[in-house]
């Protein structure tokens, strides 16, 4: 009889971490049915305003007509061709500028007299409008891959020195100077304290500096460019294929949420390491 | 009435103790110091308009011997903090100087360590990490580790060692604290209410860890308190801080605060919490405090000479 009851606690125990209620909205089966939801409906809406008539197929092409243009395209190789062309030009002009970015953050954000000098005229450079830059890039570094990446670069820039700057001047003083009264100075009290202080912002930053790369990026090959997403956006509008059009438009929506859902799962574990 | 405390300690103590007994401790010189700060001027006050700088701290001056504990007391807010900032080189005077060994403070000392107020722990390191903070640089690998053991083992975190500072909590964080200042094994030790934040059977406990430290490794330790019996249980003089009897409130507000008394506590370490001499002196001090002491002194003199060291 008692051999039969003292299991009992022990399993009612072990079980009732296991059973604590998670929240609905946080189970990941519902957090990927969730989202998908949405963009399903509209895929939904998409077909039956087609079905139904109520938009003509050559105002709107059909979902399938949309997935008939990308099995043209990849059969043409073009498809992977653009798209991996403007995902290496997002990422190598993301690494510069984002680089270049937390360099001069640091820098304004670590020293007065940087501050005063540099911070107008960056402030001034970023109110600058991503197009205004293509014709001066286009001119000055022709039409070859140098004039889109740096295009992106200052795209990437901006955000991340925004936030790596005011970060650093947000660091609680408390800590820096107890950092500094045992003996830190120099880049061993930025490593040791300023750097991982600001480390959620400088990653949150980079989130924004990647979104605005891919919008930098379309920028560029609109305008000038043989290849890319952008490239197959203007051509498409110029020869009026809508099929196309679309397609460009749900590829850099797929492939720029893939991108940032990296940098997301980076920064839950970031976020983890350094807060 | 001195005892051998320091000659027998290293042999009674030598295992819980992590600081090693070449540990040399310096004297701590204030001359003259005064200190005051100039508030912004407010919004809307008229430009141009000074704003005269208030001063917190005046013409203290005090010799703290080598190996000596001495207790700061005062109000809240009459610049207690500050003057151990001052001595701790993160904070410097308006008037006045500082010595450390003789030789002038020039900024940061690496000869002193700081217990602050607060615990300042580096929240993404654990707490080992963040002790291991305090240690010299120059001090190698592995005996840094052994010696972060040690002294997580003496504050009683060992089994927290590995967990970050919001996870633990006040007073733990506040142990980890003064075991990062002890790490470095300092010649001066300023320790800012470093039992502030602890449950008062811990405090006592802490006390005596300070206690046995210090005897271990007799370090200059200057320490601010706010109360009275810990002074009296932990040092061998007690400086008072407060404004001067003709200014009109505690925290010296319009002169500054100076030293306004100074006793040195009889009797050698560990103290008998009870004993009937340090109950004068504790309504000496608590009277200086401005606390009506309830009760009649019983007349037992304090000694204003500063009996050589050890004592
Ligand atoms: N950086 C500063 N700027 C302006 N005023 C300051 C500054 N630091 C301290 N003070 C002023 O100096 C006075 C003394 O402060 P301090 O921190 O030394 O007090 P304290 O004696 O340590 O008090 P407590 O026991 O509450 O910690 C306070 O009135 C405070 O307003
Ligand atoms: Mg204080």
């Amino acid at each position: 009889m008692t051999q039969t009851q003292i299991p009992k606690p022990g399993t009612a125990a072990a079980v009732r971490p296991a059973r604590r209620p998670i929240r609905l909205t946080s189970r990941r089966g519902f957090v990927i049915f969730g989202g998908a939801l949405l963009p399903l409906a509209i895929l939904l809406v998409w077909q039956l305003s087609i079905t139904l008539g109520v938009v003509s197929v050559s105002q709107l092409p059909s979902p399938a007509m949309v997935f008939l243009a990308a099995i043209d395209l990849y059969e043409r190789g073009q498809l992977t061709l653009y798209v991996a062309i403007s995902t290496q030009r997002v990422l190598i002009g993301f690494a510069i500028g984002a680089s270049l970015g937390v360099a001069a953050g640091a820098l304004v954000g670590l020293s007065r007299g940087a501050n005063v000098l540099l911070s107008p005229t960056l402030g001034a450079i970023r109110a600058v409008p991503s197009l205004a830059w293509v014709p001066l890039l286009l001119l000055w570094l022709g039409f070859g891959e140098q004039s889109k990446i740096t295009l992106v670069a200052i795209g990437a820039f901006f955000p991340v020195y925004t936030t790596v700057s005011l970060a650093l001047r947000h660091v609680d003083q408390h800590l820096v100077e107890a950092g500094r009264a045992f003996g830190l100075g120099g880049i061993r009290l930025f490593t040791a304290v300023q750097l991982p202080a600001v480390i959620p912002s400088v990653i949150s930053g980079l989130r924004l500096a990647l979104a605005q790369a891919w919008l930098f990026l379309v920028a560029a090959e609109l305008l000038g460019a043989s290849m890319g997403l952008g490239f197959l956006l203007s051509e498409s509008g110029g020869n009026g294929r809508i099929d196309r059009i679309i397609l460009a438009i749900v590829l850099l929506a797929v492939i720029g949420k893939i991108t940032d859902a990296v940098v997301g799962i980076f920064e839950k574990w970031a976020n983890k390491k350094w807060a | 009435m001195s005892t051998v405390s320091t000659s027998i300690a290293p042999a009674a103590a030598p295992a819980r103790t992590s600081a090693p007994a070449d540990n040399t401790s310096f004297s701590v010189d204030f001359s003259d110091i005064g200190r005051s700060f100039t508030a912004k001027p407010e919004r809307g006050a008229a430009r141009g308009s000074t704003v005269a700088p208030r001063p917190v701290l005046r013409d203290v001056s005090l010799t703290v011997q080598p190996g000596e504990v001495l207790a700061i007391l005062g109000t809240s807010g009459c610049g207690k903090s500050t003057l151990l900032r001052i001595a701790g080189g993160l904070d410097e005077p308006s008037t006045g100087s500082i010595r450390i060994d003789g030789s002038p403070l020039n900024g940061i000392d690496a000869r002193c360590a700081v217990g602050f107020q607060e615990p300042r722990l580096l929240p993404w390191r654990t707490i080992a990490d963040n002790v291991a903070l305090g240690l010299p640089r120059r001090i190698g690998r592995a005996e840094g580790k052994s010696r972060v053991a040690a002294l997580l083992e003496l504050v009683g975190l060992t089994s927290f060692a590995d967990h970050r500072p919001r996870a633990v909590s006040g007073g733990m964080a506040q142990r980890a604290s003064l075991a990062r200042a002890l790490a470095r094994n300092p010649g001066v030790l300023l320790l800012d209410e470093p039992f502030g934040a602890l449950d008062a059977l811990t405090r006592l406990k802490m006390q005596d860890l300070l206690l046995d430290v210090h005897a271990a490794a007799p370090t200059t330790i200057l320490l601010v308190t706010h109360d009275v019996d810990e002074a009296l249980q932990l040092a061998d003089r007690i400086i008072l801080l407060g404004a001067d009897d003709d200014a009109d409130d505690m925290a010296g507000g319009r002169t500054g605060a100076t030293i306004v008394q100074e006793l040195v506590v009889p009797g050698g370490r560990p103290r008998d919490r009870g004993s009937a001499e340090l109950a004068e002196l504790r309504g000496r001090l608590l009277a200086g405090l401005g606390i009506d002491r309830h009760g009649q002194a019983r007349g037992v003199a304090a000694t204003h000479t500063i009996p050589h060291f050890p004592y």
